[in-house]
Formats: C-alpha cells, sequence, structure tokens
C-alpha cells in the first residue's frame, strides 16, 4: 500500500508544472513578430508602405477580439463595426474639437458647413479633454457590449440569432451616423484630420511614431488574449462553445463566460478604431457598416479563426490583398475574394492555420500510423 | 386621420415587400438553419430576370407576367445550385454558412456588375401599375396593391403547399424533427433541395416585385437582406404565420416612425424594440416545440 502512495503523489502536479512556467514565459514566436513589427518593418518600409501597415494592424486588432470571441467563444460577432466605430469616432471627435482649437475655432469645420446652431451639442464637449477621449475609446464600446450582451446572453438568444442581432446593429448605428449630418459628419465621417495630441498627423516622423504605438498595441493586445487563452477562463470559454448545456449543468453560468469574451472583444475593436484614426486620417459610416463587420470576420476566418496568429495573419493578408489587388484588377480581385472566403471557410474551417496539420494528416492517414507524425 | 391611413398603407407596403423577401427566408432558414447571405443575389436575379425580359418582350404587362414563374424558376435554379454545390457540405456548420454564402454574393454581384454594368438599371412598370386609386381620400399606389396582393398570393400557394400537399408534409415532417422524418423513410437530403429551391424562387419573385418599386443593381438585394433576416428572427422559426404579422408589424411601426422622426431614427429605434422583443420571446413570435435542447 505504502509503494502505490509515492509514486502516485507527485504525478497530479505533473501537467501543471508546465502549465504554469508556459503562461510565464515569453514565448519566442511572439518575440520574433515584436522584433518584425517593431524593429525590422520601421526599418525596412517606405513612409507610404509603414502607413498601409499601420492600417491593417488596425484591422489585426480587430481581428484578435474577434479570434477571442468566435474563434473561442463560438459567438459569431457580425457587427465588430460598431465597436470599431465608437472607438473610431470618440478619438475623432476628439482629435477634430482640437484640430479646431489649434486654428481658434470653437466648431469643427463640418459643422460649420452643415451645422444649425453655433455651439457644440453636448456630447461633444466631453470630448475636448484627452483623457475622457482616450477612456472612451475603449470603455464605450466595452459599456455597449456589455449593456447588450448582459441582455442578449441572459436570454439564451444564441447562434444565427446572435450574429443577425449584430449585424443589424452594425448596420443600425451606421444609417444613424448618416442621418445626423449637423453632429457626426453623415455619409462623409469625420475626415481631414490633422492632429495626433499636438503633433501634426502630415510629417512622415509622427505616421512613424503612429504606426509603432499600433504595432506596440497589437502585441499588447496578443499578448492579453494569450493570457486569456491559456487561463481557466480561456478554457471555460472553449467549453462553453463546444457544449454549452454541459457547462450550465456543471453549475457555471455560460451568460457570464460569453459576456466577458464579448465585451473584451468589443474593446479591442475600439481600440483598433481609434488607432485607425490617426493611422488614415478618417473614419466614416463606409468603414462600421455590414459589409466591412463581416471583413472583420472574414480575415480571422481566412487566417484561422482559433488560432491567435492566424486570425492577426489573416486579417493582415485579406486586408493587404484587399488594397494591393483591389486597385489592380477590381473585378478579378471580387471574384477572387468571394472565391477565398468559400473556399477557405467552406473547406478548411481550421483557416489557413490549420493547413499544416490538414496535409499531414492526409499523409499518414494511409499509412494508418498517426503516431509517428 | 387621411396622415394617418396614408402611413399605414405605406407601412403595409414595405411589410409586404418584407414580406416577399422573408417568405423565401423562412423556408431556407427555419427549415434548415442556414443563414444564406445569398438570398439577396436571388432576388437580384429576379429583378435582373425581368429588365432582360422587357428587352425582348415589348407590353410591360405580358412581360411582368412571364418575369414571375421565370424568375421564380431561374432564382430558384441558382438556389438549387448553390445547396448541392456547398450548403449541402456545411449543415453541420450552420454559422459557417453565413460567411460561404457571403463569398457566393460578392461574386454574384460582381457578375451582375459584369453582365449589366454597375449603375442602377431602370424597368418599365405597365400602364396599369403606374396609377393610384381614391378611396376614402387616402392615396393607393396601384403597384403597391399589387406587390400586397403579389405577397398575400405568395403567402397562400405556399400554405396550401405545406398543408395539403405531400411535399409540404415531408418538408414539415423534416423541420419538426429531422431524425425522425429520416427513420421513417423521408429522403431528407432531396427535401432540402426542393425546399432551398422553392424558397430561392420565391426570393426571385421578390426581386420581380421590387422593380416595381424603384431601379435595380447588383446590390439591390443586400439592402433588404438583414431586414428580412430580421422578420424571420422575430416571427420565429418554421413558422409563417410568425413571418407574416412581424413583416406587416415591422413595416407600420417603420413608416409610423419614418414619419414623426428621420428614417435613420426609425431604423434604430425597430432594431432597439427588436432586442427588447427579444427579451421578451427569445425564440421568436411563434415557435415549434421540440424536445432539443438546442
Amino acid at each position: 500500500m505504502t509503494t502505490t502512495v509515492t509514486p502516485t503523489a507527485p504525478a497530479p502536479a505533473q501537467p501543471s508544472a508546465p502549465s504554469v512556467l508556459t503562461r510565464l514565459r515569453v514565448p519566442g514566436g511572439f518575440l520574433l513578430g515584436a522584433v518584425l513589427l517593431l524593429g525590422v518593418a520601421p526599418l525596412v518600409l517606405p513612409d507610404f508602405r509603414l502607413s498601409l501597415l499601420a492600417k491593417y494592424l488596425c484591422y489585426a486588432i480587430v481581428a484578435v477580439g474577434v479570434s477571442l470571441a468566435w474563434g473561442r467563444g463560438g459567438l459569431m460577432v457580425l457587427g465588430q463595426g460598431v465597436f470599431f466605430g465608437l472607438g473610431g469616432y470618440a478619438m475623432a471627435m476628439h482629435l477634430k474639437l482640437a484640430d479646431a482649437a489649434a486654428t481658434g475655432q470653437t466648431l469643427p469645420d463640418f459643422m460649420q458647413l452643415y451645422g444649425t446652431s453655433d455651439t457644440l451639442p453636448w456630447w461633444w464637449k466631453p470630448f475636448g479633454n484627452p483623457l475622457f477621449a482616450i477612456a472612451m475609446t475603449v470603455l464605450l464600446p466595452m459599456a455597449v457590449a456589455a449593456v447588450l450582451g448582459f441582455f442578449v446572453f441572459r436570454r439564451r438568444v444564441k447562434g444565427a440569432y446572435f450574429a443577425i442581432l449584430s449585424q443589424a446593429l452594425a448596420a443600425a448605428l451606421a444609417i444613424w451616423l448618416v442621418g445626423q449630418q449637423a453632429t457626426t459628419g453623415g455619409t462623409n465621417g469625420l475626415t481631414d484630420i490633422q492632429g495626433f495630441f499636438g503633433y501634426d498627423l502630415n510629417d512622415p516622423v509622427n505616421q512613424r511614431t503612429v504606426y509603432v504605438i499600433i504595432a506596440a498595441a497589437l502585441l499588447l493586445v496578443m499578448a492579453l488574449a494569450r493570457q486569456l487563452f491559456v487561463s481557466r477562463f480561456g478554457e471555460l470559454l472553449v467549453a462553453v462553445r463546444d457544449s454549452e448545456e454541459r457547462v450550465r449543468f456543471l453549475g457555471y453560468n455560460p451568460a457570464n463566460v460569453k459576456l466577458v469574451a464579448y465585451v473584451v472583444a468589443a474593446g479591442m475593436a475600439g481600440l483598433a478604431g481609434a488607432l485607425f484614426v490617426p493611422a488614415v486620417g478618417i473614419i466614416s459610416p463606409a468603414l462600421i457598416g455590414i459589409v466591412p463587420s463581416i471583413g472583420f470576420v472574414i480575415g480571422a476566418a481566412v487566417g484561422g479563426r482559433a488560432s491567435l496568429v492566424g486570425a492577426v495573419l489573416g486579417a493582415i493578408a485579406v486586408a493587404w490583398a484587399q488594397s494591393t489587388l483591389s486597385d489592380a484588377f477590381p473585378a478579378a480581385w471580387t471574384y477572387l475574394q468571394g472565391l477565398l472566403f468559400v473556399l477557405a471557410v467552406g473547406f478548411l474551417p481550421g483557416g489557413l492555420a490549420s493547413l499544416a496539420t490538414v496535409v499531414r494528416n492526409r499523409r499518414t492517414r494511409p499509412t494508418g500510423s498517426g503516431e509517428t507524425a | 386621420m387621411t396622415v394617418i391611413l396614408n402611413q399605414s398603407f405605406t407601412g403595409i407596403s414595405i411589410g409586404a415587400v418584407l414580406l416577399l423577401i422573408a417568405l423565401g427566408l423562412t423556408l431556407t432558414f427555419g427549415q434548415m438553419g442556414v443563414i444564406n447571405m445569398a438570398h439577396g443575389e436571388f432576388i437580384m436575379a429576379g429583378a435582373y430576370t425581368t429588365y432582360v425580359l422587357q428587352q425582348s418582350i415589348s407590353g410591360a404587362g405580358v412581360s411582368l407576367l412571364v418575369a414571375l414563374p421565370l424568375a421564380f424558376l431561374v432564382a430558384g435554379s441558382l438556389g438549387a445550385l448553390l445547396e448541392w454545390l456547398l450548403i449541402r457540405r456545411l449543415y453541420t456548420r450552420p454559422l459557417d454558412t453565413l460567411l460561404v454564402t457571403w463569398g457566393v454574393s460578392l461574386m454574384l454581384q460582381q457578375l451582375a456588375r459584369d453582365i449589366f454594368g454597375a449603375p442602377n438599371v431602370q424597368t418599365r412598370a405597365p400602364d396599369l401599375l403606374t396609377g393610384n386609386i381614391s378611396v376614402g381620400g387616402i392615396t393607393l399606389a396601384n403597384s403597391r396593391l399589387f406587390i400586397l396582393g403579389l405577397a398575400l398570393l405568395c403567402v397562400l400557394g405556399l400554405t396550401l403547399v405545406l398543408r395539403l400537399t405531400p411535399l409540404g408534409r415531408r418538408i414539415r415532417a423534416v423541420v419538426q424533427n429531422r431524425d425522425l422524418a429520416e427513420v421513417s423513410g423521408i429522403a431528407s437530403e432531396q427535401v432540402d433541395r426542393t425546399t432551398f429551391f422553392i424558397g430561392s424562387g420565391l426570393a426571385g419573385v421578390a426581386g420581380v416585385a421590387l422593380t416595381l418599386v424603384g431601379p435595380i443593381g447588383p446590390t439591390t438585394g443586400t439592402n433588404y437582406i438583414v431586414d428580412a433576416f430580421l422578420v424571420v428572427v422575430v416571427g420565429g422559426i418554421g413558422q409563417l404565420k410568425g413571418s407574416v404579422i412581424t413583416a406587416f408589424v415591422l413595416g407600420v411601426l417603420q413608416a409610423v416612425l419614418e414619419y414623426s422622426t428621420t428614417i435613420s431614427v426609425a431604423k434604430v429605434v425597430v432594431l432597439v424594440a427588436i432586442v427588447a422583443f427579444l427579451q421578451w420571446r427569445p425564440q421568436g413570435l411563434y415557435t415549434l416545440r421540440t424536445r432539443s435542447l438546442a
């Protein structure tokens, strides 16, 4: 009896010990990514390419949230444009006010053009404060997601219902923004943003700084998401995705688990929107409606929704292909894009990230020895 | 008073268009849980069928009458093809069909752009449908009345098919319990394809109706698709009466709100109302009682 106790006692500790180590260790891939994004890219790429990359990285930040909520949580978040837009508009409102103040005006330029009154609308006023605006870029999307998610998940609205609701939300926000031209700039959106907290955005040096900020934000968001993935919460999230009923029978409330994932994803999208504004200089309803909202999901789907790196690379690749190929071959690109979605989602559900596994499985299947690979 | 009546009629005609579009979705989304984003492009296909027919048949009335069954066939065949090529492989992953069919819808839109050009095209309405009827001080556009009649006719036809024919019985059986239907000897895959054919065909009919509302273009279907999905979600899965009631209620609500506020505010209010409604009845207005946990 005594001999059996000694070998089994350390055994349960065995799996948990390395997992603590991996949680704390900075993975080599992460360091490589940091070196590429923060070191190599700014050195190698010319100003124009770098500012394009900054834009793609903003989409990648959204994709990190999509990977969390959809890839791990099974929540089809088709309305990320809403949160991207809220973050973007919060930032753009502050920058417009700052631009106006720099030239001695009290109203942003478009309000002088379309506005009906000489005073700033009350809900614009707090955005004159930079700290408030920066906080709002993340907190506002998270608050909206929390309210919506609380009601929706509590009543177990899920699957297709949730997807369609979130999509309708994106449509509604875009339509509302278009309708309020006097206070939101309407279809044009908030354009022609000159400065970023006192720095001139037309200066290439400052554009490079904006790139570095975005790249750092992406790395930060990825690190956060990775911690969430490997945490107990991350495992619970996957469990909710795969069998919500079982999780409920085990005594957890799946609504809360989903809510956290949804709110965090919304915060990431808001951050991405806020960083998008100085990188591109515009935020408009066309960037946040139904089509771009699906676009946010597509990048992650092509790359691999459940894989963090896959989702990020997918988002960057699709955004790159979009802007590069759509200029050169507009018609052919649309066909290619459609075909890409059909093939990637329909026949490779794990995305390109799972390609290696799929190929390996194909190769080993005829021999029947899956263990050797 | 006349203002209220006029707005109500506008609402009912908005509802009729919504209903026509949502009918096909009720079938495909309701029966198979498949979110077909390309449904909007089947509407577009129906609309362009009308346009093409008008190029060859000079009489607008005759071409419209020919277009109705032809659009049904064209859109239905596209739907059956899509089902056969892609959707039947994705039944276990219904949410992924959304993205896949979105890809298909991108390609179909571009195809329409390549064939018919990017700008919208205008079809001629038959003389009979261009006028108005005045009843008790309210003006009823003939074309709107025609759409209303068409929508009701489609509902009636579909109800009869579902209730009385052997095909309808098989469709209802598969909706209610796929496994049990299969062990009872129903070839569920065949039923799926037929359902998809009918559902997509109805989208084509909706497309013909849309040519009477305004110019049509490559993005005609996309503009309506989200609203149509909302109708199905609120109405409840697999039930025609839910969709019928919801379409008209949403249409009237939209029209009344548009009159009292603006279009954009109306859209937002309708959406908030829908979220609130789903709090009350998460499964929609009418639900099938099943024992499944999902």
